[in-house]
């Protein structure tokens, strides 16, 4: 009984906290019975070889699908059944493995569409109420610029977001994802396709970003990335939870090293 | 004078048409949805509005002899709101099922209006449908000039207004959508929401011009509401730009001219016995001139976007999504 008490105490506190998870794609469960919290402030890796399940672990903590069974608790409220625009709203934003900017947009574009509850977004208060959409139209370019400035692309603000590489294209995520205010962000994969330059403005981007308080998880095979950022070190395998603890514990433990090598669990 | 008048006649029928093409080009040059329906929208604007305002009539349903402001009205409230049904229905469905599904309800209205004699006067359509300028009827010119002052500046308010959506932050999220869906949900953007209101205004706009041009012909019947009209729509929207409000505008007015000017060249050539089949020559017409389009210009004369460019961003999301992730 103290147990379960203790547990929704943990809940409570954590930021994210997911609760006997388990996820089936037919026959395959993608994900069985993982729980874990999120504290705040802190910069939570998840790793683990290829088809532990870390992605659809995101997807389901995102809202992208939902749980066959478990909860999800997003800042203390269950949050399992909710659409994934919702959960931006409550302040988790994520960024995607393969980074999805809207091409045709232009950068700024991409990044102010992502401020929460804008005025503007509903039809008639663009007739009713234009000035209040506009004084919020400038203040929303402000932010975007400023943002933009932080992952160094504002000489990019007005060009549409196709023309950026790949590791621009994480960048720009990243700074959009900034523009909903979240209390955390999930990161898939930040590192995969970058060059070694971008990668280190990367890095000193979440680590700035962090500071400033927003809690961060993120999914890396980049493992010196997962080192130097990290605060604690999630291992998922099989679609379990193997075992946590800081980067240098995780990489000693045996079961992760057999998990890497192919003996999984 | 009867050029003129006959210049009046053109461009009043050309920016109804463009009245419609801006209602599918914020459906799909601004959201992504496949509307092939539009027909069906225009032919419920044109009846609401017919019902709403002719003389009453033992035969059918109606009419209700309201004033013709309130029939445009109506034309645009039930057009609106069967639109906004038509995407609730078809939420789950994407582009070429969503083509198919739209394409069918334009079907359905076609053959209840064929059909359904009691309220829509079947084969025979409704007549006496009241004109605005009526009165003026006697001298054509100042009729016609009257007639394209009321649609011009019709156009004109649809036009600033959609502009100025388009501009807006929901005409960004609707960008968005038609995009990259799934990043505009991560964003905190509801899909089915912005898609309903995309197309429930896109169809009320429809519906608006289907009824202005019911008001304006007098006379409307099933026929006019045949896939024929979607497909001249679409042609108008794909030469103007896709995703360009005055692409719409100036591609309706330059498919319209290339349509009358076949009808009339074929009419001229061929001998009478020849006509009907050399009617199709204008189908063949249009062809040819979005093939050109589409090779010297593939975005249209306005178009906002790189087709190419974005089918093949597209492609690599795909592959990208389907391959396995960690």
């Amino acid at each position: 009984m103290s147990e379960t008490i203790e547990r929704q105490d943990e809940i409570r506190a954590a930021v994210l906290a997911a609760k006997n998870v388990v996820r089936r794609f037919g026959g395959l469960v993608a994900v069985n019975d993982v729980s874990f919290d999120v504290w705040p402030g802190e910069i939570l890796g998840l790793i683990g070889p290829n088809g532990a399940g870390k992605t659809t672990m995101f997807d389901l903590l995102a809202g992208s699908i939902l749980p066959t069974s478990g909860d999800i608790f997003l800042n203390g409220v269950q949050v399992s059944g909710e659409a994934a625009h919702r959960r931006i709203e409550r302040g988790l934003g994520r960024t995607f493995q393969i980074p999805r900017p809207l091409p045709n947009l232009t950068l700024i574009e991409n990044v102010m569409l992502a401020a929460q509850g804008q005025a503007g977004e509903k039809l008639l208060a663009n007739f009713l109420a234009p000035r209040r959409v506009a004084a919020e139209e400038k203040a929303g370019e402000k932010k975007a610029l400023e943002l933009l400035e932080l992952v160094a692309l504002t000489h990019l603000a007005h060009e549409p977001a196709r023309v950026l590489s790949g590791g621009q294209r994480k960048l720009l995520e990243l700074s959009r994802v900034m523009m909903a205010d979240p209390a955390i962000i999930l990161l898939d994969e930040p590192a995969a396709g970058v060059n070694a330059s971008l990668l280190e403005v990367i890095i000193d981007r979440i680590r700035d970003i962090n500071a400033r308080g927003i809690t961060f998880l993120l999914i890396e095979h980049n493992i010196d990335m997962v080192t130097r950022l990290c605060h604690r070190v999630l291992v998922m395998a099989s679609g379990q939870l193997l075992c946590e603890g800081t980067a240098d514990e995780v990489a000693r433990d045996p079961r992760v090293i057999g998990a890497y090598l192919g003996g999984a669990a | 004078m009867d050029l003129l008048g006959y210049g009046a006649f053109f461009l009043t029928t050309a920016l109804i048409f463009s009245l419609v093409t801006l209602g599918l080009n914020l459906q799909w040059g601004l959201t992504g949805l496949f509307n092939v329906g539009l027909a069906g929208f225009v032919a419920i604007g044109a009846y609401t509005s017919a019902l709403l305002t002719t003389p009453d009539d033992a035969a059918r349903l109606g009419g209700f002899g309201l004033p013709i402001l309130i029939g445009w009205l109506g034309a645009m409230i039930v057009g609106g709101v069967a639109a906004a049904l038509t995407g609730i229905a078809t939420l789950r469905l994407k582009s070429d099922y969503l083509a198919i599904t739209t394409f069918g309800v334009a079907v359905i209205v076609q053959l209840v209006a064929l059909n359904a004699q009691k309220l829509t006067g079947g084969p025979f359509g409704i007549g006496f449908i009241p004109r605005p300028f009526g009165s003026l009827a006697e001298t054509p010119l100042l009729f016609n000039l009257s007639n394209l002052a009321v649609v011009s500046a019709v156009t004109l308010i649809a036009y600033l207004a959609l502009e100025h959506l388009s501009r807006s932050p929901w005409g960004r999220v609707l960008k968005a959508l038609r995009e990259d869906e799934r990043a505009a949900i991560s964003l905190g953007k509801s899909a089915r929401f912005y898609r309903v209101q995309a197309f429930a205004v896109g169809g009320a706009i429809m519906a608006l011009a289907g009824a202005l041009q019911a008001h304006f012909t007098g006379f409307i019947a099933p026929d006019n509401y045949l896939p024929i009209l979607t497909f001249q729509v679409w042609v108008m929207l794909i030469v103007g730009g896709s995703g360009s409000n005055l692409g719409a505008v100036v591609g309706s007015i330059l498919v319209w001219a290339i349509w009358v000017g076949s009808g009339t060249l074929t009419s001229v050539l061929f001998p009478p016995e020849q006509q009907a089949r050399a009617a199709s020559l204008q189908i063949v017409a249009i062809g040819v001139m979005l093939c050109i389009i589409l090779l010297l210009r593939p975005n249209g004369l306005f178009g906002d976007r790189p087709l190419h460019v974005r089918f093949g961003k597209q492609a690599k999301v795909v592959a990208g999504e389907s391959s396995p992730g960690s």
